[in-house]
């Protein structure tokens, strides 16, 4: 029988979480995502699966702990919201620069500063451009849904395995808070230490009978070095680039206008192409669900064909720059957004591509 | 006796441990670094934990304390080592673990990390080189530098009422509860190298035993950073940063 619950998109992150076989949670509260500590401290994993639930002193510490934990090859995580993940900048470069796989969950609030707890996408450009130092690159998922929140811990643990590359859940505050149906993956168990030490040769997990030391770093004096590591680096971003692109077509087959949005706002412009229809205006809507790597050559080709481009975003114009880079002038691109912790209405949305794109 | 008979292996009465590396230490001829360095894998050695130990190096000049000792290492941000140690340790329980951190890393920019591993107890070793200054980015102020102490960023001595007071942060961490040994030791003499090995050994014990955290503080000197001969600078710690961190245990449970 399928197992169906109903719950917030916290709560889904945390039982995902101990079902997929996480090793380690380290996480510091910070509204809108307290609800992942509470619940992995209310369920107590350590109990079942074994797995360590940590609340530390900082964002700083989490990511810190997580990078310790992942170097030893263990399956770890963090979550936070827009301030907290502004304090893990550092240590997510630091995970890139040692290539080391990891889980990020980003529940995000409206900023700049201290600004709002209520939901905004105002941490695109902080997620897919880079956020801390040097040339790295955050694999990014966007769930749009509670059981999203659910499949994408699952996914983002896969891809970060895949590529041993920090990945980042992008969700924001109405994805988190809101319930809904969801159907929990299903259970598998923690790795073995001896399972680790074989899957992942790299891992400092003491020596064990292995020849030579492993040393999980990001120095390299030596620039010659130092600039193949960075080329190996921008390979495997080029490799993410061609495999991993995600997203999802709502009625765009036949459609004359397109709006990107994602994550929630995704939510809200479904309704908006439903409303749209009904009027006669052909709108479709591409969903980014990567938004690095962004489906750049799907909204080339659609460039191609439609009247113009609608990017709906809860910011003020982050996402469209990638459209507009994409669409390289083909067609016109427009953007429509709310910030603060606004949210478009569909009817809201419906006007803005009346008056901006229909002429 | 012909030079190959006297390097036989059996007229050795002294020798560097199998866990350190080949790899030419880069340390300033006179710094303490390397005889600590020295100790800790004789004590891994000893113990014979060498399979099961990850240590984990500070961003100062012990940054490439991976290419020294033949463990398993992990390289940390700035002052976060006692956060990767945490994680290290509770995911791999069975494993010794220590960090090896300088002042700059661990009193100053590490000061929450350092102070939150510590009262929570966890069950790893820090290995704490306190010389007074930042050597490895040219001779700045450290939290520990003494009152009057000239460095880089404070020329003409340090100045408590504009940069504050020495911090004696092995004494603020001996109060935690989380802490079981917090010792303060130098390695400028021969029976002074003899007990920060003993104190070296206590801590990995307590990390493989699970009794909490131990904290062991080497006084050290810099003889570049604090511009003095080897010579110099033992007799300039002995007499001005002795007085400042006294030595001796401060909590031994």
């Amino acid at each position: 029988m399928e197992e169906i619950k109903l719950m917030k998109g916290n709560e889904a992150v945390a039982e995902a979480a101990i079902r997929c076989g996480c090793d380690g949670y380290f996480g510091y509260p910070i509204t809108p995502q307290s609800e992942i500590l509470e619940t992995l401290m209310a369920l107590e994993p350590w109990k079942t699966t074994g797995m360590v639930v940590l609340q530390a002193e900082s964002e700083t510490a989490s990511i810190n702990m997580v990078y310790g934990g992942a170097g030893c090859g263990k399956k770890v995580m963090t979550s936070s919201s827009s301030p907290g993940i502004s304090l893990m900048q550092e240590g997510l470069s630091y995970i890139a620069g040692a290539e080391l796989p990891c889980v990020v969950v980003n529940v995000t609030r409206g900023g700049p500063g201290l600004g709002t707890i209520q939901p905004s996408q105002a941490d695109y450009f902080q997620t897919v451009k880079g956020g801390g130092h040097g040339d790295y690159k955050l694999i990014t998922l966007a769930p749009a849904s509670v059981q999203e929140m659910a499949d994408h811990t699952v996914l983002a643990f896969d891809l970060a395995f895949k590529y041993r590359n920090p990945v980042m859940v992008l969700s924001d505050g109405i994805i988190g808070q809101m319930m809904e149906k969801v159907q929990l993956p299903p259970h598998q168990p923690r790795l073995t230490d001896e399972q680790v030490r074989e899957k992942y040769p790299w891992a400092t997990t003491g020596k064990h009978g292995r020849a030579k030391q492993n040393v999980i770093t990001s120095l390299e004096l030596r620039s010659e070095e130092m600039e193949k590591i960075n080329n190996r680096l921008q390979d495997k971003y080029r490799q993410v680039e061609q495999n991993e692109v995600r997203f999802e077509e709502y009625f765009c087959d036949d459609a004359e206008y397109l709006i990107t949005a994602f994550g929630s706002c995704a939510r809200i412009c479904q309704k908006t192409i439903e409303l749209l229809r009904a009027e006669g205006i052909n709108a479709g809507l591409l969903r980014p669900i990567t938004l690095y790597p962004f489906p750049t050559e799907t909204i080339a080709q659609f460039a191609k064909h439609v009247k113009g481009i609608l990017s709906v975003e809860l910011n003020a114009g982050q996402m469209v720059e990638d459209v507009r880079l994409a669409v390289n002038g083909v067609t016109p691109v427009e953007f429509y957004g709310r910030q603060g912790g606004m949210t478009p209405t569909p009817d809201e949305v419906v006007k803005a591509l009346k008056s901006k794109l229909v002429k | 006796m012909t030079l190959e008979e006297i390097i036989k292996p059996e007229n050795r009465i002294y020798g560097k441990t199998p866990l350190l590396t080949e790899t030419p230490m880069h340390y300033c001829p006179g710094c303490s670094h390397g005889v600590v360095h020295k100790l800790i894998a004789e004590v891994i050695e000893e113990m014979n934990i060498a399979e099961k130990t990850v240590g984990i190096a500070p961003v100062g000049c012990a940054v490439f304390a991976y290419n020294y000792i033949d463990i398993d290492w992990q390289e940390a941000a700035h002052g976060r080592a006692p956060a990767l140690a945490t994680a290290v340790k509770r995911l791999n329980p069975d494993n010794c673990v220590f960090t090896y951190q300088g002042d700059g890393d661990l009193a100053a920019i590490g000061t929450a990390e350092t102070i939150h591993a510590c009262n929570r107890g966890e069950n790893i070793a820090i290995f704490f080189i306190n010389n007074g200054i930042y050597g490895m980015t040219g001779g700045q102020m450290a939290p520990t530098t003494l009152e009057g102490m000239k460095t880089a960023t404070c020329p003409n001595g340090r100045d408590v009422s504009m940069e504050g007071y020495p911090l004696k942060i092995s004494d603020m961490l001996a109060i935690l509860d989380g802490t079981c040994y917090v010792t303060r030791q130098a390695v400028h003499t021969a029976a002074a190298t003899a007990r920060t090995k003993k104190a070296i050994r206590k801590a990995l014990e307590n990390s493989m035993n699970s009794k909490g955290t131990s904290v062991v503080e080497i006084v050290s000197t810099c003889n570049s950073g604090w511009k003095m001969t080897p010579h110099q600078a033992n007799k300039w710690m002995v007499e001005n940063m002795f007085p400042a961190y006294p030595l001796g245990d401060l909590k031994d449970r």
